[in-house]
């Protein structure tokens, strides 16, 4: 069987793949295109740590088949940076020590982004509602929380 | 495996119909990738409907929604219209998985996985929801409760693809909620569940309910008796109380990890009977 040839954007780049039917945006990401940011925790849609935006929308990129992603645009953790200066996501994770491991931290700042892109004051129910499908075993996400709720604030008053 | 994406309907079914070995049609995903990746399946062919014409559209027709067959639950959610006319359908589609799975997961994706539980279900047979069905002998409208047939199974012939769900005008005064009980907030599987669509009169009396049940029994259920407890009725608690007696008797379901059979069959009632509650306020009852 012949691979599919995909042409789609990431973090602003034109990227083109090859890829086989059955492989998913997660595999193609971490395997072809080098950005290990992304991780696979479960595969099945249940851990959030392969999050990612696709044409804007959070998906969980292991339930997303690599040759859906033509004509879109993907943006990852990569992305969330501008050059050597950390979003404020992520410097709030650091600052309220909001990670341990690190493996759900990629998904937690694609899903955080997201949520505050579309509603930039949230409660702390709506943080915790949101953040639901990402799993973290280290922090038992009190630091999270904290940490998004202070982003919010301090990108509403930037 | 392969995977093809057309552009048109007669092109997907015709992919279908002609595929010799197992096929799945693609729209959000979030069933059929799992099944790939527990090789649950192993397709010949994956159809991916997305970009298909309509498919991925919310249309206002007749006084009601046509949800297109690749709409998200995170579409519905963000159409206040839909919302207004339909809110226990878009919540108990809003209910399934996480903020990640709602930006995929598709009304008729959880219809076609046909699992007992799937919560969107009773909430759309409450709601007397119609799928469009197009196959290789043309297009059927079938009754969504009349689409899942057993765990897994439903009622679609080789090449037929569900194209859409409309949701139906309804009158003033209407309201619709589902409720599902779990363990514990947000991430789970029913462990039974209740959808309730109900009209009143001006002076607050039940001129018209339909109530339905998951996760008691193979396939969603439609409770007649719990619907005819409470037409003519204002919600008074001995009428609600015949409604939670009627469910719980429809209830057939059986004991797994997520509960047992006298546990589904007390909280499918009870799903029902706060079901109705709110059903009955969404509509402009006053208790």
């Amino acid at each position: 069987m012949s691979k599919i040839h995909v042409s789609t954007s990431i973090n602003g780049d034109a990227v083109e793949y090859l890829c086989e039917p059955e492989e998913t945006l997660l595999d193609v990401l971490r395997n072809r295109v080098g950005l290990t940011g992304a991780k696979e925790g479960c595969g099945s849609g249940d851990c959030g740590a392969c999050s990612v935006a696709l044409d804007g929308r959070l998906v969980c990129s292991c339930l997303v088949l690599a040759a859906e992603a033509e004509g879109k645009t993907v943006s990852t953790v990569e992305g969330i940076a501008e050059g050597e200066n950390l979003h404020v996501l992520q410097q709030k994770l650091l600052d309220h020590a909001a990670l341990q491991c690190g493996i759900c931290t990629p998904g937690i700042l694609i899903a955080s982004k997201a949520l505050l892109e579309k509603n930039p004051d949230p409660t702390e129910t709506e943080v915790r509602y949101w953040l639901a499908g990402n799993l973290c075993r280290c922090t038992g996400y009190d630091k999270i929380i904290r940490a998004v709720m202070d982003a919010a604030a301090e990108m509403r008053g930037a | 495996m392969r995977f093809e994406s057309p552009d048109t309907i007669e092109q997907a079914i015709g992919l279908l119909n002609t595929c010799e070995g197992t096929s799945r049609v693609l729209a959000g995903g979030t069933d059929v990738l799992v099944q790939l990746r527990l090789a649950l399946v192993e397709p010949e062919l994956i159809v991916d409907i997305k970009h298909i014409a309509g498919m991925r559209d919310i249309t206002a027709e007749d006084g009601g929604f046509r949800i297109g067959a690749a709409v998200s639950g995170a579409e519905m959610g963000e159409h206040a219209d839909l919302v207004a006319l339909w809110p226990g359908v878009v919540e108990a589609m809003e209910l399934i998985g996480s903020t990640q799975v709602q930006g995929r997961a598709t009304l008729a994706g959880n219809l076609c996985n046909a699992s007992p539980a799937a919560d969107s279900v009773p909430a759309m047979v409450a709601a007397n929801a119609v799928a469009t069905i197009v196959g290789p002998n043309g297009t059927r409208e079938c009754p969504v409760a009349d689409i899942p047939v057993s765990p897994s199974k439903t009622s679609l012939t080789k090449g037929e693809v569900i194209t859409s769900i409309y949701l139906p005008a309804r009158p003033d005064n209407s309201g619709d909620a589902y409720l599902r009980f779990i363990p514990r907030t947000e991430m789970d599987i029913a462990v039974s569940s209740a959808g309730v669509s109900l009209t009143i009169n001006c002076d607050g009396v039940v001129t018209q309910a339909r109530v339905s049940l998951g996760a008691v029994a193979p396939t969603v259920l439609v409770v007649e008796d719990a619907s005819s407890a409470i037409i003519g009725t204002k919600l008074e608690d001995a009428a609600i109380a015949t409604l939670q007696a009627a469910c719980s008797a429809a209830c057939n379901p059986i004991d797994d990890k997520r509960g047992t059979v006298e546990f589904r069959t007390k909280t499918a009632g009870v799903m029902a009977k706060r079901a109705a509650l709110i059903a009955y306020s969404r509509a402009g009852g006053s208790k």
